[in-house]
């Protein structure tokens, strides 16, 4: 496989949530608006990348029976970075995105990419799908995030096109509407992807 | 009277899966039998209750007074893997019944995000002792109610026939959703 | 190179190496950020009270223990002069959908209120967050609790006459609930 598709698989073929329908807490959690999920996406793109590129440097060392407490620490180091960093300089997302920035280190994208490929390929391949696979990831959340802003709020980015004082249609914004929308995005997905036969 | 109405608004008004999206892994991939979806239940409820305690302990009288609060995170999901661990080697020894029961579930406890999601809420919330474990019991009941239900629904989905696209995943999402607008239905439950 | 064996002795040493590694890294992190984070929460805190009081030139900071809450209110006098122009009051409810809130209510000099500021809050995104809108906060402004039945303010569903967000009484009662103790503790004075 060369790099360039072992980059491109995270948006569409390997998608993580759309395909693989991995780590959806944070992905129904935080998507209430299209920057959230951005801000999330590119948190989780971070601690993907820099878990994948240590993993990979260290595998050898590792020994195979405290490989995933090992990984889980690794992981774990990289979100607590994100976190202060975050409530440092950008702390009115840290605040909105909450709890689920302590739980990427739960977010079954980041220990199973390190587990199913960071232990197995080199250092530069582990980043690329790292990278690959955040960004996938911060595509899927802002979608989704734009989709339920739009419908939900009547804006994009916090920029409102509905009437000033009209209301979105509040349950999209709401956790059904969180968990309705993914399911028809997903059901597109499946729809475009699968053509004709199966 | 407070503790009931923690109890009631932990496990209806803001479910920990329908509300709270954590552990939503475990609820899409392991509810599709009402019976795996009790042993799993019963084995969070366990868990839960255990690493609530044990991390708040250890918040308690070791990140605080060390002011070395920002170690949280890592020593939190270290805690609650070695303690799945150590339940499952427990289990193993002294009753080969409940192990047969729950030893399936437990090694996917580690990486449920409810775990860690609840043992961080307590702190956050500034709850006493018991008002964290009672919150993570009353927590983990939400979670297996949730679970059971889902599970019951599915199992009659299977036999009706869904759209091509929708098959799957996005149909239990959408009943997901359905299951979470019912739930909105409690709010007016608490105060 | 070949992988290491799964000794106990290996096992062992490694993640005691990681561990360290990791919480020394944390440390440094921890300590650059330390000072931004710091300043960030002071930042927003002398934001918010800029907004709800008039202009100031000089301001005091004075820490109240309201009788029937757990912690302490922060009481900002904002002065011109010798003469105080309001007072900002940083004040907290428990009684929200989910839990804390935290905002500061600013009251001119006649103990009405001037303006409000939501600082922190978990209630649910497209309901409770909509404390922090005009059409919500705004009715408070020119409010004088003095002047209400039985110096309470409440919400219409409770004989009051705030308007409460719909779908969110909750939290609506919450945040009468915070500004109420404000008002109360504003006329106390406290202690710097």
């Amino acid at each position: 496989m060369n790099q360039k598709s072992n980059f491109l698989k995270g948006f569409i073929r390997e998608n993580p949530v759309f395909v693989l329908v991995l780590g959806m807490c944070p992905t129904l959690g935080v998507s209430s608006s299209a920057i959230n999920g951005l801000g999330m996406g590119l948190a989780t793109t971070f601690v993907l990348l820099m878990s994948n590129l240590i993993i990979s440097l260290i595998k050898n060392f590792i020994p195979d029976k405290v490989r995933i407490p090992a990984f889980i620490v690794v992981i774990a180091t990289f979100v607590t970075i994100v976190d202060l960093v975050m409530a440092a300089y950008a702390p009115g997302l840290h605040a909105q995105l909450g709890i689920f920035i302590p739980l990427i280190v739960v977010n079954c994208i980041v220990l199973g990419r390190a587990e199913a490929f960071a232990s197995r390929n080199n250092a530069l391949s582990s980043v690329i799908d790292g990278f690959g696979m955040g960004l996938g990831f911060a595509f899927a959340l802002t979608l989704l995030g734009s989709v339920r802003e739009m419908l939900g709020s009547g804006s994009i980015f916090g920029m409102k096109f509905i009437p000033a004082n009209a209301d979105g249609i509040l349950i999209f914004i709401l956790a059904p509407g969180a968990f309705i929308t993914l399911g028809f995005l997903i059901a597109i997905i499946n729809q475009l992807s699968k053509p004709a036969k199966s | 009277m407070e503790y009931i109405l923690l109890i009631i608004s932990a496990i209806l008004v803001n479910n920990i899966v329908l509300t709270q999206f954590l552990g939503i892994c475990p609820f899409l991939g392991v509810s599709t039998r009402i019976s795996t979806s009790l042993g799993m239940g019963a084995a969070v409820i366990f868990v839960m209750a255990l690493a609530t305690l044990v991390t708040f302990l250890i918040n308690q009288y070791i990140l605080v007074p060390l002011n070395i609060a920002f170690l949280q995170t890592i020593s939190y999901i270290l805690v609650i893997a070695a303690l799945v661990q150590m339940v499952e080697i427990i289990l193993k020894k002294v009753s080969p019944p409940l192990y047969q029961a729950l030893g399936l579930y437990l090694p996917l406890i580690t990486t449920n995000c409810a775990v860690l999601g609840v043992a961080i809420m307590v702190i956050k919330r500034n709850f006493n002792l018991v008002e964290s474990v009672l919150f993570a019991i009353s927590m983990a009941i939400g979670f297996s109610l949730a679970l059971v239900i889902f599970a019951s629904i599915r199992e009659q989905l299977e036999i009706n026939d869904v759209p091509k696209g929708m098959k799957g995943v996005p149909i239990a999402l959408i009943t997901a959703g359905l299951l979470s607008l019912a739930f909105m239905g409690f709010a007016g439950l608490v105060k | 190179m070949a992988k290491r064996e799964s000794s106990l002795k290996n096992m062992i040493s490694t993640l005691l190496v990681i561990t360290l590694v990791a919480s020394a890294a944390l440390a440094g992190v921890y300590n650059l950020t330390k000072e931004p984070i710091a300043a960030a929460t002071k930042k927003k805190t002398e934001n918010a009270i800029k907004e709800v009081i008039p202009p100031f030139d000089r301001l005091e900071r004075f820490a109240v223990m309201p009788s029937d809450g757990p912690d302490s209110l922060i009481l900002y006098k904002g002065y011109e002069g010798d003469s105080i122009v309001g007072t900002a009051v940083q004040t907290y409810t428990y009684k929200g959908f989910s839990g804390y809130i935290s905002i500061m209510v600013g009251f001119n000099a006649d103990g009405s209120i001037n303006d409000i500021a939501v600082l922190e809050h978990k209630e649910t995104p497209g309901l409770g967050t909509k404390m922090a809108e005009p059409k919500f906060k705004d009715q408070f402004k020119n409010l004088n609790i003095a002047q209400l039945t039985n110096q309470k303010v409440k919400v219409t569903k409770d004989q009051g006459t705030i308007e409460a967000i719909t779908a969110a009484t909750i939290s609506s009662r919450a945040f009468c609930d915070a500004v109420q103790r404000a008002w109360e503790n504003q006329k106390k004075g406290g202690e710097k």
